[in-house]
């Protein structure tokens, strides 16, 4: 877990963004959802929507419910109360693997990559659910099996271009540095193709220049192919940066909810970050 | 550089994915098949054929078969060898009770049976794992041989309990010498583990790479955790059970349980330490270790014996053996834990650079 950044203005430049991509209607409500550890409440009844093509940060110190709410939109934590509404679709809970065939892909705050396995590999089992071959097929190297490798090679290897991770294509994961390893596991999320990415403190752990390079990803994976964004940091400069709307949580109540230039000037937020008592 | 990739630029993603993407290693097995096809046949005596090549093929499919489940999948199983008891008697039952069964549809038969029952054992690991699945699957290996023991029926109610296996005949042609049914044995090994390596080099290697490594990241990239890992169960099964029924009908020639103890399963765990856990290659390597050492060992010690005034009692030979194994599955975890199959990358590593270190 990183150090929560204070809120202050950044070294760059936080105009708002230029808002070239129009947000469409909302593709991802999150209605009254109340998540619990036994005693530890981790959500009370929070409610906000995700836009269309939108990158919506969630923000919050420490413990305030992050990672739990991505959690539950993605199907991993089961809400004791309340529903999630994708592309239209109500539901109270979802497996996670259909969560992915809905389309909804993710990173993880502690680099969730597959230890034993080269990036390429890494980033092809992010095409798992597009390639259909049986396992006889795959036995026999016939049919579905060789042309769905194939296929999706190339839109792996468009991905790595794309994250500029030529060189270490053929690298076991677990030798790569920190920074490179957030960026192979942003590059499996993106080889799914998803409609919703949610991304769990991608810039954590980073230095100022692998933060500017995940910062410039982010915007172009949002602009080129258009995917909604759901982005928990910690760094204010950046999610004032490149964030449409922000969430605030804190103690796993929502205590924020609009523009950063709004989120910022709140007093709620102010406090929860002085860590003024309640 | 006699062992170079430079110069072979991959000009499309089809050859890159290759199963052997670099030239000389793809002359290297057509030599390998060359010779065990060919050459092999022409040289070994039957004792060769008998002790050491037939036993280390069919130990070689049966570790595929561990691989494919604990190298690849990471699902630990101490049951390999009651799996491969499933597919013998399964077997017998077939050619037993369907008059004109073809032999190799009783043998694939046989290895269904054992995916069937690698499947039901392969339940608990949705809710177990490590440590915990091992007890389980130990649990498999000693109900699985308690069954075939104690239940007159698979044993067609013979009353030894140990029965003669019928001869393994194929459109007519019995194969009874040992270079018959060597080259039986190899065919099938040989086609089996060309469908391993295909298996795991593409889609469906990596679903069971990624279950063995990090399944809730798995399931949330959608690969669905009770499908894969129950596959992965039913495939190493269906490899052991084939195993099973050429280790009966093509190396002892008898179906009894007892042949299929833990022992059996244990040595087969090692052989996919030591080859190479997650290699098809290191499956063999493996195989071919655990099957030649004691043999190179035993002779040693004869030798010494006749030819040296130290007299050594002819069991040291397999107490040698005992403590020979311990030690290199000791070395082993900690020093290579990739095995045989790692050294032997690294070995080619070398080779790449030579003569220039740099
Ligand atoms: N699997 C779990 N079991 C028990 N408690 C949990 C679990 N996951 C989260 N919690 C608890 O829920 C609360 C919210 O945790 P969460 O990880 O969502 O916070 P976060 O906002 O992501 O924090 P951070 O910034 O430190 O990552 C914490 O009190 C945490 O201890
Ligand atoms: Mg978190």
């Amino acid at each position: 877990m990183s150090e929560v950044a204070p809120v202050t203005a950044t070294s760059r430049p936080s105009a708002p963004r230029a808002s070239a991509r129009t947000a469409g209607g909302v593709i991802l409500a999150v209605d009254h959802i109340s998540l619990a550890f036994g005693g530890v409440k981790a959500l009370t009844d929070i409610s906000f929507d995700v836009r269309e093509h939108e990158i919506r940060a969630i923000i919050g110190p420490n413990g305030a419910g992050k990672s739990s709410m991505l959690n539950v939109i993605n199907g991993v934590y089961r809400p004791q109360h309340g529903t999630i509404t994708f592309r239209g679709v109500p539901r109270h809970d979802v497996n996670t693997h259909e969560a992915a065939a809905q389309g909804i892909a993710r990173t993880f705050q502690n680099i969730a990559l597959f230890k034993g396995m080269s990036v390429l590999d890494n980033i092809m089992t992010g095409r798992n659910l597009r390639m259909k071959a049986t396992f006889v097929e795959q036995a026999l190297w016939i049919g579905r099996a060789r042309n769905e490798e194939l296929a999706n090679r190339h839109k792996v290897e468009e991905i790595i271009d794309f994250l500029e991770i030529q060189h270490i294509r053929r690298t076991p994961v677990g030798r790569l540095p920190y920074g490179l390893q957030k960026r192979v596991e942003l590059a499996r999320a993106l080889a799914a193709e998803p409609v919703l990415l949610l991304l769990d403190e991608p810039m954590a752990g980073m230095n100022v220049e692998e933060k500017q390079d995940m910062c410039r990803f982010i915007l172009d994976v949002n602009e080129q192919y258009g995917t909604t964004i759901v982005l928990i940091e910690h760094d204010m400069g950046v999610v004032m940066d490149i964030s449409d709307r922000v969430v605030v949580l804190d103690y796993g109540k929502k205590i924020g909810d609009g523009v950063p230039a709004d989120v910022r000037a709140n007093q709620a937020v102010i406090d929860a970050y002085l860590g003024v008592a309640h | 550089m006699l062992y170079r990739e430079a110069g072979q630029f991959k000009t499309s993603y089809l050859a890159d994915s290759a199963i052997f993407p670099i030239r000389q290693d793809r002359i290297g097995i057509a030599l390998i098949l060359a010779i065990a096809f060919v050459g092999v046949p022409l040289v070994a005596t039957p004792y060769f054929f008998s002790a050491i090549l037939i036993p280390f093929l069919i130990l070689s499919l049966a570790a595929i078969g561990l691989n494919i489940l604990t190298g690849y999948a990471g699902q630990l199983s101490l049951g390999s060898a009651a799996f491969m008891a499933v597919g013998a008697f399964a077997s017998f039952n077939f050619i037993a009770r369907i008059p004109g069964i073809p032999m190799l549809v009783a043998f694939a038969a046989g290895g269904l049976v054992a995916a069937a029952v690698g499947i039901v054992f392969g339940l608990p690991s949705l809710r177990i794992r490590g440590f915990y699945l091992a007890v389980a699957t130990l649990a498999a290996q000693f109900f699985i041989i308690w069954f075939l023991t104690k239940v007159p029926w698979v044993t067609n109610y013979n009353a030894s309990g140990v029965i003669t296996a019928q001869p393994i005949v194929i459109l007519g042609y019995r194969f009874d010498s040992p270079p018959a049914k060597y080259l039986l044995v190899l065919s099938i090994v040989a086609l089996m583990a060309l469908a391993a390596k295909n298996m795991t080099r593409g889609n469906l290697g990596r679903k069971w790479m990624a279950i063995r490594d990090m399944d809730v990241a798995a399931e949330v990239i959608g690969i669905p955790q009770m499908r894969t890992k129950l596959l992965a169960f039913a495939v190493s099964s269906f490899y052991c059970g084939v195993a099973g029924a050429l280790f009966a009908y093509a190396y002892l020639g008898t179906v009894e349980p007892e042949a299929y103890n833990l022992d059996l399963s244990f040595r087969i765990l090692f052989m996919v330490i030591i080859g190479g856990v997650g290699t098809i290659l290191g499956s063999f390597l493996g195989s071919a270790f655990i099957v030649l050492t004691p043999i190179v060992l035993n002779t040693t010690v004869t030798w010494l014996d006749a030819h040296t005034p130290v007299h050594i009692p002819a069991s040291a030979g397999s107490n040698l053996e005992v403590v020979v194994f311990g030690v290199l599955i000791i070395a082993f975890l900690i020093l290579e834990p990739h095995g045989l199959a790692r050294l032997w990358s690294i070995g080619k590593e070398k080779l790449r650079l030579w003569p220039f270190p740099h």
